[in-house]
């Protein structure tokens, strides 16, 4: 059975649930520990959400000099599927495996809700089972969520179709060009703002037109990093 | 000691000073029309600042204290004795 570890760092949170929608998504959750050098030869990770180090000096920037992200850089590079959500993209950007930053939210607020999406990028290992395009809802919650990068960059994330997902309808926290979720250039690297582990089980996900909480969006960024690793 | 002063990238919006310039403002005072908020670090030193300490303060300034991509480091200078002592 396909194998993902999900990184506990001190203060993380949705470790748990990122395990939850490993194994509804039919994978096998690995518990991985922040402070280890050791994988243990998982096929692919998550690093959750949370509040690591509690935030202190810049969100994410701790953990990502934390022992464990040796090896999660060095794996990335080889093209292990790595994924980061809210915390854990903080993380990615601090470790400089994905560009730009976040920065607090433009109105200065936490924000917590369910959040349109589109996938612009079906392409990478994390959303292979969306079709380009698509529109999605996941929950969001952050207060410092704001993806801010040079005008080059953007330009650049743009142009190599690396922007993954997009805020659709108000812009939840003054990202730029409504930036949700971007990818490295070879597409194993996602990160993005918005939780999809938490919109896997039907019962505990967004509403939709059909029933409450029946939303179950997050689950296929999941099953795609399954589809990824048979193709390769 | 070292201080390590470090500072939002001036392109980009700071909501915290941006918070702080509203209360300025709603407590009557007219003196200031902006306000940024950023980090101050004290490095405790291990024996005299030399040369080679601000070179090493200067490197983890810009590799651990700041995220350039965000920030900047506008001044790393040894402490006064007064703001040592402060």
């Amino acid at each position: 059975m396909t194998r993902i570890g999900v990184v506990t760092f001190p203060g993380s949170l949705d470790d748990g649930d990122a395990r939850r929608a490993i194994r509804l998504s039919g994978a096998e959750p690995v518990r991985v520990w922040h402070g280890d050098h050791d994988l243990q030869g998982v096929d692919a990770v998550v690093l959750p959400g949370g509040f690591s180090y509690g935030d202190y000096l810049r969100c994410g920037a701790i953990a990502a000099r934390s022992p464990i992200m040796t090896e999660v850089v060095a794996a990335a590079g080889r093209g292990l599927p790595v994924l980061g959500i809210c915390n854990g993209f903080q993380m990615l950007t601090e470790a400089h495996l994905l560009p730009g930053g976040l920065v607090r939210n433009d109105h200065g607020a936490f924000v917590c809700r369910d959040q349109r999406l589109r996938v612009e990028q079906a392409g990478t290992a994390w959303t292979n089972a969306f079709a380009g395009g698509e529109e999605i809802v996941v929950p969001l919650k952050n207060g410092e969520g704001g993806f801010v990068a040079d005008a080059d960059t953007v330009e650049r994330l743009e142009g190599e179709g690396r922007v993954v997902f997009r805020y659709l309808g108000v812009n939840p926290n003054g990202s730029v060009a409504d930036i949700a979720g971007i990818a490295n250039d070879r597409g194993n690297v996602v990160g993005l703002m918005p939780h999809p582990e938490h919109a896997t089980e039907p019962g505990f996900g967004p509403d939709t037109a059909d029933a409450m909480r029946s939303g179950v969006d997050g689950l296929r960024v999941f099953r795609s990093a399954l589809a990824a690793l048979l193709a390769a | 000691m070292v201080l390590v002063e470090v500072m939002p990238k001036a392109e980009l919006l700071d909501p915290q000073g941006k918070a702080v310039a509203g209360a300025l403002h709603r407590l009557g005072s007219s003196a200031f029309d902006g306000v940024r908020v950023g980090k101050r670090f004290e490095l405790h030193v291990v024996g005299p600042v030399t040369d080679a300490v601000l070179a090493e303060a200067r490197q983890v300034a810009e590799t651990l204290l700041a995220n350039l991509v965000i920030e900047d480091v506008v001044s790393v200078r040894e402490a006064t004795d007064l703001e040592a002592r402060a």
